[in-house]
């Protein structure tokens, strides 16, 4: 019954001897996309050759082990899968592969032997190699894909191909772009100026008073860290209240404008996260117009004080309450009414009732939105870049500590880890901790019940902080676009486009269109990176939502922890870690447009995957299996049945990622080079020359093309559902 | 090209099933399915007879002993690469496809060309009546219209065996008699190895040529319905198949195989069943306890219920309660009256006695 031939194995032969025999096996100086390799003295010129010409120049003899790995596989050729000697010798083969890969990708460097104890060993390496190219990548993938079917061969996952292979997919490239990195960044915080690996040189910065401090108790600064964390706490405790304070009002009021409400939560979506903190120097700054209005009112000279932590902390109120109230909408919508229609049965009235039933219920949920506020707050680069004034906070600490005048690697290590403490405790107590706690019930029956509405004595107050919250937010919103249109804030307040045309103007010559406005270069960058991306980002979290909702597997839980921990880690963390970590062979891709599209996908990759499972979960697994047991293997079964029901959920993916990749700055502005900038550094270059105008017309047109965008979506998605029936078919008539 | 079958045998040896380290869903089971038979596992839930079914789809894989269909040892190898359809409780259809795509969905597995698949699907659904159905959508069927594509679908694989898990739990109840007649119909015309999940005793006595009833993870029995009906095993089976009043009784005698027993002086002969002279159980239908002889077990009438085509009585007696039934509506016995109470000369069976277990009705 089994197919004598096996085409995936044989694709995986032939993709490896591919690899090995035919494409250059370094990276080109010229880009992994260029093709100039052909036409350049092809297969003999050493920069382009594939391994195998390398070894036949009697050159980079360390690659030729790898042969043996690549001719293991023939044995197997015609041998029945439940044969020993298949599974042994496949996995065998691919492990011997992927690891000398590794060893001598990282032993041997730019510079010869990487290990001084190899140059005792071996003597000095009078060779050198660069960065993996298609050659060794193809090769990666075909030890690893072979290794995965020696795995399935003997018996894991009832001998599934497709998702052994899929399991092992994900695991190398998430251990290659966030485990390796981090790891890596984690030992660079132990070496010393001299290179040299110390302890002492990892508790000398970390005990530095800079981290630390508790001056600002007496009046001068504190640390970093402590500031960080007090902000955090803070941030996650205030838009927790006004999250809560929308909810109620949406989900138990006679409030009118609902919608307007709700559609606050696009707002964090489409927003770069610097744009608030424009918005509000436009407001409050020196020049603001509140801050001039009351100074000519009290005669009085403006002050500064909105650089620093007052600034920071209402920047970030402001962006992240949506987000509080996302999560809060659905757990107050989550009690299920009749709990609080039983309590009023039992003669609470409605005050009672909330404060001893409902608001008991929504705890954890209230927990979980001020964990995310801390995250979100703790992480957050752009505000504290714009606003912080002399408030050091870790994530900025850690740029400057790249990029400024002190260039301290291994500092930008030690912040880099505090803060990833910090993120990461948030992360392990929301899971750990209010993992088993929901109270909320969603039990698909039809709940029939009402929610009762506020009392009086809440809904007042409530109201009243809600709303004027909401009227803040859509002011400053307002002054994003009108100041993109002023011609210099507080100095010469006459109307103008002028910024518009510095950034996007355009001229129609013979040979077609010009773009000659200052932003556009940044903005094609921008929108091709990140529709690269997209798919990417959205595949990856797919199929890792496939295999933690409908595989069963060891290590399933040790596997979802590793697919979301990226969720956890700041931007600023990955930046950091990706330039320490790939500027040097065996992955050299610093300064490409591959590592922004790398550092999008593992960023975004935890959306993806939470938005597949939570589409998956919908699906009933018995369409999975009858289509199993009606002869379709699981990568038909994938493609055939779930991936088409799932279209919905593919989009919205899609474009979240698109938009998230676009709003993106934290991560991106370690990552940038001349030659790929992307719209929001570029944005926060202009913040730092003092162009306002410019970047803040600049940031109007992104938050308009991405606002088209997710309306486009809710179109399609919308018409998608409508005439398409999604739900799986139940009882009929 | 018609449909056909290429049913095949199904055996068991000695297969169990562990989810993690504790939990035995199926202990140690030895069964053997004939090719063209209609067998039907049945049980309370949770008593392993779905894994049991899985394990013969190929979606749970054994974790010990071997499991064989037709020639072939198949425990190893993933639903796919076994020759068997099932039909699941939901149906399962892909809401995304037509009825017809459907039906060609595991046609198109199987090596066929694109027009023989959709003769073939076409063939299927003619078998099952929906032939004129076949460019609508699953959602735009009623719920027995789907249930007869999900079987058109199993069927156009022509599988070696045909499963079914609880086909009619989703139906009401007049569709349910309808529906069942004709996959035994079907099973009979072509002659199909057919394996049936079910938890309704009435489904199971009605379609099977076998049954074979599952406790705790083990089978408790198996045989033709009216084997089962009328000589069950124990306890557990009598009361499962059909109700049973299970009433504690005496062997005094034993004759040539056949028992005299006592129950509060009424005396009863019977086939022993093997049974030695001491404590046993009597089993008895609640038709089989006939109400007006002048001799048997004192009982007063407890309860009377009028459910419309019959009434059923509560029976209280030193030796407990009982329920009865009889056909009579039109003149009920009243409630409080004493009387004789005693059983038919055909369906009594006597079991071993057992502490604890189920008491009588």
């Amino acid at each position: 019954m089994t197919p004598p031939t096996r085409p995936v194995l044989i694709f995986w032969i032939i993709a490896g001897w591919v690899g090995f025999l035919l494409f250059p096996w370094y990276g080109t100086e010229s880009g992994f996309f260029s093709f100039e390799w052909l036409v350049d003295g092809y297969p003999f010129e050493p920069d382009y050759s594939p391994a195998v010409f390398l070894i036949g120049q009697g050159k980079k003899l360390w690659l030729s082990p790898l042969l043996i790995a690549l001719i293991l596989p023939l044995l197997v050729l015609g041998r029945p899968k439940s044969d020993p000697i298949y599974f042994r010798i496949l996995t065998a083969a691919g492990a011997l592969g992927i690891s000398w890969l590794i060893i001598q990708g990282f032993s041997i460097g730019l510079r010869g032997f990487n290990f001084q104890w190899m140059n005792a060993v071996f003597g000095a390496l009078d060779d050198r190699q660069y960065g993996m190219g298609f050659g060794a990548l193809i090769c990666a993938a075909a030890f690893l894909f072979l290794f995965t079917q020696g795995i399935a061969a003997r018996g894991a996952i009832n001998g599934d191909v497709f998702v052994v292979g899929a399991i092992g997919g994900v695991i190398a490239i998430v251990t290659t772009f966030v485990f390796f990195p981090i790891a890596n960044m984690l030992f660079s915080a132990f070496v010393t100026d001299e290179g040299e690996y110390s302890v002492l040189a990892f508790f000398g910065k970390f005990f530095d008073d800079r981290l630390w401090g508790i001056g600002c108790l007496t009046g001068s600064r504190c640390g970093a860290a402590l500031n960080s964390l007090f902000l955090a706490v803070a941030v996650g405790f205030i838009t927790t209240v006004l999250g809560l304070a929308f909810a109620l009002v949406v989900t138990r009021s006679g409030f009118r404008w609902k919608r307007m409400i709700r559609a606050l939560t696009v707002l964090p979506i489409i927003t770069p996260p610097f744009v608030i903190g424009l918005a509000l120097i436009l407001l409050f700054g020196l020049s603001g117009s509140v801050t001039v209005f009351f100074a000519d009112l009290f005669e009085t000279q403006p002050t500064r004080w909105l650089y620093g932590m007052p600034g920071v902390l209402i920047a970030q109120t402001l962006a992240f309450t949506p987000i509080a109230f996302l999560v809060l909408i659905g757990v107050v919508e989550g009690v299920s009414p009749s709990m609080e229609e039983a309590s009023q049965t039992l003669r609470a009235n409605r005050w009672q009732t909330f404060r001893t039933v409902s608001l008991p219920l929504m705890r954890p949920g209230l927990a979980n939105a001020f964990l995310l506020g801390f995250i979100e707050s703790m992480a957050d680069f752009g505000n504290p870049l714009v606003l912080g004034g002399n408030f050091d906070v870790l994530s900025t600490e850690i740029f400057f500590a790249i990029v400024g005048a002190q260039y301290d690697q291994g500092r930008a290590a030690v912040l880099a880890m505090v803060l990833l403490f910090f993120t990461l405790s948030a992360f392990f107590a929301q899971r750990v901790w209010l993992g088993k706690k929901s109270y909320t019930t969603v039990s698909g029956k039809g709940d029939a019940g009402m929610h009762p509405m506020m009392p009086n004595g809440l809904a007042i107050p409530v109201m009243f902080v809600a709303l004027s919250w909401a009227i803040f937010t859509a002011t400053v919103y307002g002054m994003i676009v009108y100041g993109s249109i002023v011609e210099l804030w507080g100095v010469n307040n006459s109307l103008t486009l002028k910024h518009y045309i510095t950034a996007f103007s355009i001229r129609i010559e013979e040979e077609g269109i010009r773009w000659t406005g200052a932003a556009w270069d940044s903005f094609w960058t921008t929108i091709t990176i990140a529709a690269i991306a997209a798919p990417l980002t959205g595949a990856v979290g797919l199929v890792t939502a496939y295999l933690l909702t409908r595989q069963k597997f060891v290590g399933k839980s040790a596997f979802e922890f590793g697919t979301m921990l990226s969720f956890a880690i700041p931007g600023t963390v990955i930046g950091v870690s990706y330039i320490l970590a790939f500027n040097v062979p065996p992955i050299e891709i610093t300064g490409t447009g591959i590592i922004l599209v790398v550092s999008f996908i593992f960023r975004n990759m935890p959306v993806g995957v939470r938005a597949g499972i939570a589409s998956m979960s919908q699906l009933d697994k018995s369409l999975d299996e009858s289509s199993l047991t009606l002869g379709a293997n699981s990568w038909q079964t994938f493609r055939r049945v779930i991936l088409p029901l799932l279209r919905p959920a593919i989009l919205a993916a899609l474009v979240y990622s698109f938009v998230r990749a676009m709003t993106a700055i934290s991560a991106v502005i370690f990552l940038v080079s001349a030659e790929y900038d992307m719209a929001t550094s570029y944005i926060i270059g202009r913040v730092e020359n003092n162009d306002y105008g410019l970047a803040i017309a600049y940031s109007t047109a992104l938050i308009f093309v991405m606002l088209s965008a997710v309306a486009l979506m809710q179109i399609i998605v919308g018409r998608t559902r409508t005439g398409r029936r999604m739900t799986p078919a139940g009882p009929g008539l | 090209m018609s449909i056909a079958s290429q049913a095949a045998p199904i055996r068991f040896e000695g297969v169990s099933k562990r989810f993690g380290r504790d939990v035995v869903a199926v202990d140690n089971i030895d069964l053997a399915v004939d090719a063209g038979k209609l067998v039907t596992l049945l049980g309370p839930s949770g008593c392993g007879k779905t894994t049991t079914l899985r394990m013969i789809a190929g979606l749970e894989m054994a974790s010990s002993g071997r499991i064989i269909i037709g020639d072939t040892d198949v425990t190893k190898l993933p639903a796919t690469d076994r020759d068997v359809s099932m039909v699941f409780q939901s149906y399962a259809l892909f809401p995304h496809m037509s009825v017809l795509e459907n039906v060609m969905y595991g046609l198109t597995f199987s090596g066929l060309g694109k027009s023989d698949a959709r003769s073939r699907a076409l063939q299927g659904l003619e078998l099952v009546g929906l032939e004129d159905f076949h460019g609508r959508l699953p959602s735009e069927l009623s719920g027995g219209q789907q249930q007869r594509v999900a079987v058109a679908r199993a069927l156009v694989l022509e599988p070696q065996v045909l499963l079914f898990d609880e086909p009619l739990s989703n139906l009401d109840t007049k569709l349910r008699r309808q529906v069942r007649e004709d996959i035994r119909a079907i099973q009979q015309k072509l002659g199909l190895t057919v394996v049936y999940v079910t938890h309704d005793q009435e489904e199971a006595l009605a379609v099977s040529d076998e049954i074979v009833v599952m406790r705790n993870a083990a089978i408790a029995q198996i045989g033709t319905p009216r084997e089962l009906y009328d000589s069950p095993n124990d306890r557990f089976v009598a009361d499962f198949i059909g109700e049973a009043n299970l009433i504690a009784c005496q062997v005094v005698a034993l004759n040539a195989g056949d028992a005299t027993i006592e129950i509060e002086g009424y005396r009863l002969r019977l086939p022993a069943r093997g049974l030695s002279p001491g404590p046993a159980t009597l089993a008895v239908r609640p038709s089989r306890i006939i109400l007006d002889n002048d001799t048997g077990v004192p009982v007063t009438v407890a309860k009377a219920t009028y459910v419309g085509v019959r009434m059923e009585y509560t029976l209280e007696g030193e030796f407990g309660q009982v329920f009865a039934v009889k056909d009579d509506v039109d003149k009920p016995l009243e409630v409080g009256i004493s009387l004789y109470m005693s059983f038919a000369a055909e369906g009594p069976v006597l079991l071993p006695s057992e502490t604890g277990g189920h008491g009588g009705h």
